[in-house]
């Protein structure tokens, strides 16, 4: 789950760890009263779940009220569209207006969860405020990587080791060694799957501040975090992908595909996708029904697909170990009544109940064609795509 | 001889709600040997009047000798059950559950570290083997037949597909491993193909592997050195977009060693018979064994 830079912010706050100081602002007027207890010069930045936003305006530097106010009005209520949304982009409905910092130097900071080692592992680099992926390409020597131990923590040498490997001043060694120890315990306390500060700065008072802040939470953990779970901001997701999420779904939504796919297992629908692209065209979405979904979640995953104005067909694998085939094919044909759905069908249907399955799909007067596997499911999908003609 | 499970496997089920109790029954009903059924609350009491209950794997394992465990608790409760088979002293651990925290997994690898017993899982659909009739997991048993392939995946369904190729082209399995879609997992890739190619009765292998992660590589590099075993491998989420978790937690490109194309490349390299479509497994296997 991603959460806003101001809610990190003050995650960061109960940990210690040193930030400008800044508040959040949801119109233009709070937004020029912040900037002017700073006095007129601030940073006014959109609160939107993704990166990317300086490049698209998304942060500016302002040197009145003012001018707060007018950034603040033009970002508040529009859509930010940055490398990392859709083409429709994503709501701006907060601000963040900072103080701002006299910089002597930008350092990249984060944690993540290692797979590999199985733990989670600090990410430090001398090269901050610049896209750490960059950095990685370029220069991977100047990325150093410090591993954490998930029974004993971080252990403060450790820590002290990253500051080192930072070459920040002298005085400010135990400051930063205590920011890392720190931002490890925000890390697992709060059961993070990021933690980034990029840039990291030293101030010209030889200060170390977090200029930003990225926290993702790790969405299997939230059930022990139901404080962090309410920083769920439903308007900042894809609204199918919302809905998807509300009904317990895993369904990402893709861009530019026209074949809507409906699977179970999370392997398959990849693999669904995969063969859908073999055969010339592009899927719409991943969409994993899970193993014991019931008629209801089945109805409202087939509306999901059935709403995307992306897709004129349909294909539906599955493999029912758990699932099982009948209780899909109901939860097929009610939701195709009720939206009236016209679209052409491929359907694969092998395991528990599939008999049973396809014979509820077959007489339910819908537009479907059968297949008996996976290689013929491409093969269908395939005719079926030249009979639609246009582009894919 | 399969692997990891066989004639020996006496199982322990942990987790009797819904979905654990329908698949302790299907596991019986394949011929599993299913010895005990762990409940706090169901001291004394049987599972399907047969098998008896226990408050504790401890009073389990003491009673009837289990040396298997499957686990189906809810996912708040995984890291305690994996932790109370190992320090019970099961042998082999397996779980099923699905959205087990990843720090969770984190404490439960550096706990077991040092620990005879051997976890798969979690988040996976266990292991098969159908030569001996053991199946501890949700794989079907229905699709599987007795033969001379190992398959080893990090999918569930994507393996059930693998089987049915194989089946469909006249080749059964000497054990189909489930390794689990999570980033932090017990057995790997590479513990499974070492197990396949120490194996008599395994002829040749399935990989199944997806996108995220560096496992597969992993892989190719056990294989480089180690596997003489002709190996045909598949890897899901070649049409994946960056930055997007595809279902399981494992799945999402990261980085560059995460696309489906580094994969294939180092798997190649192996020597590994990389099919570019999930529906050319069995084929392929089919014209190498030929």
């Amino acid at each position: 789950m991603n959460i806003h830079e101001y809610q990190a912010k003050e995650i960061l706050d109960r940990y210690g760890v040193p930030t400008p100081k800044s508040e959040v602002a949801s119109n233009a007027d709070e937004a020029a009263a912040i900037a002017g207890k700073f006095g007129g010069r601030a940073v006014v930045k959109a609160q939107v779940h993704a990166g990317g936003r300086g490049k698209v305006g998304g942060v500016k530097l302002v040197n009145s009220a003012d001018e707060a106010k007018e950034v603040a009005s033009n970002l508040i209520g529009s859509r930010l569209v940055t490398k990392q949304t859709g083409a429709a982009g994503v709501p701006v409905e907060k601000v963040m207006v900072a103080e701002t910092l006299n910089i002597k130097d930008e350092l990249y900071l984060s944690i993540v969860v290692d797979g590999g080692i199985g733990a989670p592992m600090i990410m430090a680099s001398t090269e901050g405020g610049v896209e750490i992926e960059e950095v990685a390409e370029a220069t991977p020597e100047k990325i150093i990587r410090v591993a954490g131990d998930p029974l004993v923590g971080l252990s403060p040498y450790k820590a002290r080791d990253v500051a080192l490997a930072l070459e920040v001043p002298a005085s400010a060694l135990r400051q930063t060694t205590k920011l890392i120890t720190d931002l490890y315990k925000v890390f697992v306390d709060n059961d993070c799957s990021l933690v980034e500060i990029n840039p990291l700065i030293v101030t010209e008072d030889d200060q170390v501040v977090a200029l930003d802040a990225k926290i993702n939470l790790e969405d299997d953990a939230l059930f022990r975090h139901p404080d962090l779970a309410k920083l769920d901001d439903a308007n900042q997701q894809d609204p199918l992908e919302r809905r998807a999420h509300d009904a317990d779904l895993a369904y990402v939504k893709l861009d530019g595909g026209r074949v809507g796919c409906m699977v179970n297992g999370a392997g398959l629908a990849m693999a669904t996708m995969d063969i859908t692209k073999s055969v010339g065209a592009d899927p719409a979405n991943f969409l994993d029904i899970g193993g014991s979904a019931d008629q209801d979640r089945i109805e409202q995953a087939f509306k999901i697909i059935m709403d995307d104005e992306d897709v004129d067909i349909v294909l539906v694998n599955l493999f029912a170990g758990i699932a099982r085939s009948d209780v899909v094919a109901n939860g097929i044909v009610a939701a195709a009544k009720e939206t009236g759905a016209q679209v052409p069908m491929v359907v694969a249907m092998r395991g528990t109940n599939a008999e049973e399955g396809i014979r509820i799909l077959s007489e339910s007067g819908l537009d479907i064609t059968g297949a008996p596997d996976l290689a013929g499911a491409a093969e269908v999908l395939k005719s079926k795509l030249q009979e639609l003609g246009g582009s894919n | 001889m399969a692997v990891l499970v066989g004639s020996e496997t006496r199982l322990l089920v942990q987790g009797l709600g819904r979905d654990g109790s329908f698949q302790a029954t299907r596991a019986r009903e394949y011929g599993t040997n299913m010895v005990a059924a762990v409940h706090p609350n169901r001291d004394g009491q049987k599972f399907e009047d047969e098998v008896p209950y226990f408050s504790t794997v401890a009073k389990a394992v003491e009673e009837t000798g289990a040396n298997t465990g499957v686990i189906f608790v809810p996912a708040p409760f995984a890291m305690d059950a994996i932790i109370e088979q190992v320090d019970a002293g099961i042998e082999l651990v397996v779980c099923i559950t699905e959205g087990v925290p990843v720090l969770d997994m984190a404490k439960v690898m550096a706990y077991i570290k040092d620990k005879p017993t051997r976890l798969i899982g979690a988040n996976c659909p266990g292991v098969l083997s159908p030569a001996s009739k053991a199946k501890v997991g949700i794989i079907p048993g229905n699709i599987v037949q007795p033969g001379n392939i190992g398959v080893v995946s990090r999918s569930g369904t994507l393996t059930y597909e693998a089987i049915a190729q194989l089946v469909q082209h006249g080749m059964g399995q000497s054990t189909c491993v489930g390794i689990g879609g999570d980033p932090i997992h017990g057995t790997t890739f590479t513990d499974v193909l070492e197990l396949f190619q120490a194996d008599d009765e395994t002829e040749a292998i399935v990989l199944i592997g997806e996108i995220g992660g560096i496992r597969e590589q992993l892989a190719a590099d056990y294989i480089k050195e180690h596997v003489t075993k002709p190996v045909v491998a598949t890897i899901a989420g070649q049409s994946a977009p960056p930055g997007k978790r595809m279902g399981h937690a494992g799945a999402i490109i990261t980085g560059k060693a995460a696309l489906a194309s580094e994969k294939n490349k180092a798997l190649s390299e192996a020597g590994v018979h990389v099919v570019d479509s999930p529906a050319l497994i069995g084929a392929k296997m089919k014209e190498i064994l030929e």
